[in-house]
């Protein structure tokens, strides 16, 4: 079975192909960083202060979450309309089990150390198991993934009415808070360690990647195109814990927190929020997601079923379970997503993650994941989900109308995914 | 070639019905180390079920199939693999969207000692069993989608070569090809059979089977209407098993 054409040796066309990224993603961060400057322009300067940029991160965490899981949702050709409501459900029992339960059931009080471990504990557990259950009903009793997601959506939204009666559960645990973005974050020194060790960690695996290649006598890039992918992506942490670190916590709210200790604040006393937790677990989610996804077989598993399910199960993978797992993850991930949601809004209100399954999957389209299935990146949804927060606050800053906002983010999405299909359509990719 | 030792595989009165049609019904046949046999039949004459039985991919109703004379359950193509069954599929059972490594390895991935796996030295053991297949194959890092058929069918029949199979199905495996991608794929079939792989191959060509093949097996309607020795038949006579459903050597008393 030979082919007849005549194979070339493959002649580098341009830089990007010889440091071999993915042009679509570099489309993508040229279009955010395009949008970025356009905000920053009209509105004089405001859009990328180092508070802005601060707060537009830690608005973006929730939904980049639950974006991660909705790739593999999407790439298993299935989808998750419930994902808004089950972060409620989740919110819901965790408020229920650190305000109620743990202090007055348990008798453990007010702020117990173990008050968050456990919340945590319950409110995964509960998202994976209705995801689990939500991926049998899928799975296992093929009743399509769009109903049962759908009656999940008005399931979860009003099981988490019932459990809080509808009210708004608050305050809550203070340990548990820190994981909501400004009221945990770590510090000027903290944030530069674990910025440097990211770079190293980054470098490390650029570096093993080449060597591996090398061993099996593939051809690797050369050098110079190695070192200044790395150099990017060591500028690209270093300049954005650069960012984080230079937004320094107002000078009243520092002299609150010395008075809370029994301290007075030295004169000329500064402090940086730094890098807050939440981005540290949006970004480990990303970094475990990622690797599911390219190197364990669970991954493999996903993007093969999404490419052609029967050669999937003529392979001996069991289709079945692997749904079950995929919505299990995306169960665990929405209350992941509700931890840090609830935390930083300080409680637990009814409404909470409402819509949120349509910003979820809006950000995992826009990040290139195809809902004919098989397609997707995790940094790509991360991405996504960071364009859709930056336009929707962006135009709240510009002073455009409520309705308005929606009305772009609309048009975007579909204009997103347009193009999306274009460039496909030229570079021949499917 | 009716040799008395025990066959490789043996199918024996395998019924499968759908929705009350009886797609392979009452239907025998058996496969010897080193033969290749022909099953012939019109579309729908149930010899891709009965294969597919064989694959693990259907499950029978009732029947019994024997490999090396002893009984063997299949449930799944899981199991049809660990008895070094490898089918190639009509459609290929490729999944586009990967490259031909993650095709080859598709459910026996090769992983490091931590479980991860390991995408080098799939590409690396992709190569090798390529250059032996198809030496102008180079599209390692593309996904299959950007193929032509020839390479395709060559990724799908190196799955089935690569793990060691005893037992190989072809499901029309020249369908998609141009004649000199078929003239291949008949090399490779004499190379297996010499090395003693029992081979079926699934056919609507009767001229591939009259070249191939050392017995066909035709089915018409679910059932077998007879296994000839290639040999002893002409094409005619195929055609009349498969068109009427005669055998030929009830016309010849």
């Amino acid at each position: 079975m030979t082919d007849h054409t005549v194979t070339t040796p493959k002649v580098r066309r341009n830089i990007f192909e010889t440091l071999e990224i993915d042009t679509r993603l570099l489309g993508m961060i040229g279009a955010f960083m395009l949008l970025c400057l356009g905000f920053d322009l009209i509105t004089d300067g405001r859009f990328l202060t180092a508070r802005n940029i601060f707060n537009l991160t830690i608005q973006t965490v929730s939904v980049a979450i639950m974006a991660t899981g909705m790739v593999f949702i999407i790439v298993t050709r299935h989808i998750d309309l419930s994902v808004g409501s089950l972060l409620a459900t989740c919110s819901a029992v965790m408020a229920v089990t650190q305000t109620q339960i743990l202090p007055e059931m348990l008798g453990l009080g007010l702020n117990h150390p173990m008050t968050w471990v456990i919340t945590i504990f319950v409110g995964l557990l509960t998202g994976t198991l209705i995801g689990a259950f939500q991926g049998w009903l899928v799975g296992y009793l093929t009743i399509p993934a769009f109903i049962v997601t759908l009656g999940g959506l008005l399931v979860w939204r009003n099981v988490a009415w019932y459990l809080t009666d509808g009210q708004t559960i608050g305050p809550l645990d203070s340990t548990f808070m820190i994981f909501g973005g400004i009221n945990g974050t770590l510090g000027a020194s903290w944030s530069w360690i674990i910025g440097g060790l990211g770079a190293i960690a980054a470098v490390a695996a650029i570096l093993t990647a080449r060597r591996n290649k090398a061993r099996h006598g593939f051809s690797v890039k050369p050098l110079w195109a190695e070192a200044l992918l790395s150099a990017i992506v060591t500028g690209g942490i270093l300049g954005f814990v650069w960012i984080l670190n230079s937004y320094q916590i107002p000078v009243r709210r520092l002299q609150r927190m010395f008075e809370a200790k029994g301290e007075v604040m030295p004169e000329g006393f500064t402090a940086a929020y730094g890098l807050p937790i939440s981005v540290l677990i949006l970004i480990a989610v990303a970094v475990v997601m990622t690797i599911i996804a390219r190197r364990t077989r669970l991954g493999r598993y996903i993007f093969a079923t999404g490419g052609n399910p029967d050669a999937a199960e003529l392979s001996g993978i069991n289709t079945r379970l692997l749904t079950v797992k995929v919505f299990a993850m995306m169960g665990a991930l929405c209350a992941l997503s509700a931890v840090v949601a609830s935390a930083r809004l300080a409680n637990h209100s009814n409404d909470i993650g409402t819509l949120d399954e349509l910003r979820v999957i809006a950000a995992a389209v826009i990040g290139g994941t195809a809902l004919s299935g098989g397609l997707g990146t995790i940094h790509g949804a991360i991405l996504g989900a960071l364009i859709m927060q930056s336009l929707q606050s962006g135009m709240a800053m510009v002073g455009v109308d409520a309705p308005f906002q929606n009305i772009v983010v609309g048009i975007v999405l579909v204009a997103a995914v347009l193009i999306d299909i274009i460039y496909r359509k030229r570079t021949g990719a499917k | 070639m009716m040799t008395d030792q025990t066959p490789l595989v043996e199918m024996r009165d395998i019924c499968i019905s759908f929705g009350g049609v009886h797609a392979v019904d009452h239907v025998s046949v058996d496969l010897h180390p080193g033969e290749v046999v022909g099953l012939l039949g019109h579309n729908g004459a149930g010899k891709s079920t009965l294969i597919k039985i064989l694959s693990g991919a259907y499950q029978m109703d009732s029947g019994e199939i024997r490999i090396n004379g002893t009984r063997a359950e299949i449930r799944n193509p899981r199991d049809a693999r660990a008895y070094n069954i490898e089918t190639i599929y009509q459609t290929l059972a490729l999944a586009d969207n990967l490259d031909a490594a993650s095709n080859l390895f598709l459910g026996r991935e090769l992983v490091t000692p931590l479980g991860f796996v390991d995408e080098d030295a799939m590409e690396a053991e992709c190569r090798k069993i390529m250059a032996r297949l198809n030496p102008n194959f180079k599209k390692f890092n593309e996904p299959v989608s950007a193929l032509s058929g020839g390479q395709r069918q060559s990724v799908a029949i190196a799955r089935a070569v690569y793990f060691n199979a005893r037992i190989l199905i072809m499901d029309e495996p020249t369908a998609a090809l141009g004649p000199h991608e078929t003239q291949m794929v008949s090399e490779l079939i004499q190379q297996l059979k010499s090395e003693g792989i029992g081979i079926f191959l699934i056919s609507h060509d009767i001229h591939d089977v009259m070249e191939l093949c050392d017995r066909a097996s035709v089915m018409k309607n679910g059932k077998l209407v007879g296994t000839v020795d290639v040999a002893d038949v002409t094409d005619d006579d195929l055609l009349g098993m498969i068109i009427l459903g005669k055998h030929p050597h009830d016309s010849a008393t």
